[in-house]
């Protein structure tokens, strides 16, 4: 492990900017954190997360995917996606880091999404322990612990320093690069401090919430549950959830007609819009409730059913902050039983 | 803290839910915490008893939902109005959106909302609960040993801070005084755009809008967005989008959103409520309110039943096109 003082992180920083683009949270115009490109006097957002996740480095909510150009009766399928560079994002916290896990399991396995793995292959994520978690977060319910991140680094902040643990090959060389800024220490003072996160853990409105009740092999005992009916009312049919939230990655695959081409483009889809999957026949979820419920059945029963256990909710908390009517995992989770007594 | 309280709202709706005046009361439940509260139909007394609330957090304007519950729900339908929303209730009814006898308005007098990120930006993250009774807001973090107390007018939300009316405009019944429309300082933000320059202007816009995700939530609250299908998720519409092909895009649906509602728009101010972006979405629309107003002289949607918006009434005395276009030389 080692340590920088709070003091010379900027130049620290500085030094990870020359090798490569680096992405941190800094509080955005309206005081919201936002992860933005480095710049020298960049500040690192004191907030608890961003409002858009870090996935959108990886899986960014609108990309080009290639140019058809015909010719007579030629079509040219053009590769348009420009060349990945190296890039690092900074201050990525534990359930963002888990997130990438699960959208991993989607994009990497075969068929494999080359777009995607190559953004995985060149980011290199440095994630940093939650200090003062929130009382919307309930990672823990995921079996996650806010107070070890894991990515390729993994870093510490506590009142004067910041902790710098390599994880992986890629941390191992980001941690080279910065070495004569950083220097070799114990890990006393970040244990010390994860302690002290548990024990906030313990504390959290939300620490009760279990999964005990959803998971692979349950979608029979949940389908038809009446509660789905009072837990959609309200919803709005609007795709915030899904778009702020680290795990969603249902998408669209559309042509644009530019002129003189077509530009196949993909754009990021929500569940919860009545378009949503439709098909030749029509709509096969013809009403709110049961675009509603697919959300949440996808993160509680389809995904785990199909990936070997993991829940494709990692407890960050935007849906709670960020829902216009305030409905969201939790609420559906307690509904259908997941609070421990 | 509000004048009414969520007893004396309850023991109203049970007893028309008793007497059979009313089947179904639309009104707000009560969260996890004290301020994430969802809009829900209670059907009967027990569950109004275990979940409605009414606090400093019942933002939500309900008479959108009027809409669909309307056409969904069996009988009548008792539905909580704050005086904003009122505004919103008599537009619909303008625009013949809902079945007016099937529903049984109670006006309820209305002190400010709280912004969550407002109190937040006090207090932090971590909070457990929120007491809404007193003088001012007291806050109860897992950090704190003690409450905090916080002023209610430090985290009115920005529609609260400039309230344009506390008048109810529509209502079956009242809980309280009828009100009146205030003086209020809306405008002012507005004229301090118009007073950029146009570069400038596009600079604060650019700024605002990049950050929007497309997300719809402010089409999707919006009072005045009741189109069956909206062109923007229609496929045959020719224009449906799902993500903004470019940053002029990004502005142009948000652009064609307000010049679709301008005229019809009360300024309720839901969409500015529900953007996870935080884009101050009011502004556009309150331009064109502004715009109206100068020009054609003062209206304000929502007031009556079956007014006319400036926008669809042709008069005499309207301002002739030219005198429009050396309007715009002058805000250039």
């Amino acid at each position: 492990m080692r340590k920088c003082s709070l003091d010379s992180l900027n130049s620290v920083f500085a030094k990870i900017a020359e090798a490569m683009a680096l992405y941190l949270p800094v509080d955005g115009s309206d005081g919201r954190a936002v992860f933005s490109k480095w710049e020298d006097g960049s500040v690192l957002s004191n907030a608890l997360n961003t409002v858009r996740s870090p996935k959108d480095f990886f899986f960014p909510q609108s990309e080009d995917l290639m140019r058809f150009k015909t010719e007579g009766k030629n079509i040219e399928i053009i590769d348009i996606r420009p060349e990945s560079e190296d890039f690092a994002v900074f201050g990525v916290r534990a359930c963002d880091v888990k997130s990438f896990d699960i959208l991993d399991r989607v994009f990497l396995t075969e068929p494999c999404d080359s777009y995607y793995a190559s953004r995985r292959e060149h980011g290199v994520i440095i994630s940093l322990a939650c200090t003062r978690p929130s009382e919307t977060c309930f990672c823990q319910a995921f079996g996650i612990d806010p107070s070890t991140p894991a990515g390729d680094i993994s870093c510490f902040k506590t009142d004067n320093e910041m902790y710098w643990q390599a994880n992986t090959e890629k941390g191992e060389a980001l941690l080279k690069a910065i070495e004569s800024l950083t220097e070799e220490c114990t890990d006393e003072a970040v244990n010390e401090q994860k302690e002290k996160i548990r024990a906030i853990m313990k504390k959290l409105p939300l620490a009760s919430l279990t999964t005990n009740s959803f998971g692979g092999g349950k979608t029979t005992e949940l389908f038809d549950r009446p509660e789905w009916a009072e837990l959609s009312e309200a919803c709005l049919g609007c795709g915030t959830c899904t778009f702020v939230c680290p795990t969603c990655q249902c998408y669209d695959i559309k042509d644009f007609n530019t002129g003189n081409g077509v530009i196949r483009y993909r754009c990021w889809d929500s569940c919860m819009y009545s378009e949503f999957t439709r098909m030749a026949h029509g709509n096969n979820r013809i009403s709110q409730k049961e675009r509603f419920r697919q959300r949440f059945m996808h993160k509680l029963v389809y995904y785990p059913e199909n990936n070997d256990g993991l829940f494709s909710c990692v407890g960050c908390g935007r849906c709670l902050s960020r829902c216009p009517i305030s409905m969201n995992i939790v609420k559906v989770m307690k509904k259908l039983g997941g609070e421990s007594k | 803290m509000q004048k009414i309280t969520k007893e004396q709202l309850i023991e109203r709706a049970s007893a028309l839910l008793r007497d059979g005046t009313v089947n179904h009361v639309l009104g707000w439940a009560q969260g996890e915490f004290d301020y994430d509260i969802t809009p829900a139909v209670f059907s009967d007394e027990s569950s109004l008893t275990g979940n409605f609330v009414w606090n400093d957090f019942c933002g939500a304007n309900f008479s959108k939902y009027l809409v669909s519950k309307c056409r969904t729900l069996e009988g009548k339908i008792l539905v909580f109005l704050k005086p904003c929303d009122t505004y919103s209730f008599n537009q619909l009814l303008t625009e013949h959106r809902f079945d007016r006898e099937k529903v049984y308005a109670i006006g309820i007098p209305c002190e400010g909302m709280a912004d969550i990120d407002k109190v937040k930006a006090i207090c932090g993250d971590g909070i457990s609960s929120i007491d809404c009774s007193g003088e001012k807001l007291s806050v109860t973090s897992i950090y704190e040993d003690s409450p905090i107390s916080v002023n209610t007018a430090d985290v009115l939300t920005e529609r609260c801070v400039n309230c344009k009316s506390k008048k109810h405009v529509a209502y079956d019944e009242l809980l309280g005084d009828e009100g009146d429309i205030l003086d209020s300082a809306r405008f002012d933000e507005v004229a301090k755009i118009e007073a950029m320059t146009p570069d400038e202007r596009f600079a604060f816009w650019q700024n605002e809008l990049s950050r929007c995700i497309r997300c719809n939530a402010c089409r999707d609250v919006c009072p005045a967005c009741t189109c069956e299908v909206c062109v923007f998720n229609n496929p045959k519409s020719g224009v449906e989008n799902k993500a903004p092909a470019n940053s002029f895009e990004e502005k142009m649906f948000h652009i064609i959103r307000a010049f679709h509602v301008a005229g019809r728009c009360t300024d309720c101010g839901e969409c500015s409520r529900v953007c996870p972006q935080n884009i101050p979405l009011h502004l556009l629309n309150r331009k064109f309110i502004k715009e109206m107003n100068e020009c054609y002289g003062e209206y304000q949607a929502g007031e009556t039943v079956g007014s006319k918006s400036p926008l669809t009434d042709y008069t005499l005395e309207d301002l002739e096109p030219g005198e429009v276009f050396d309007r715009g030389d002058i805000n250039a």
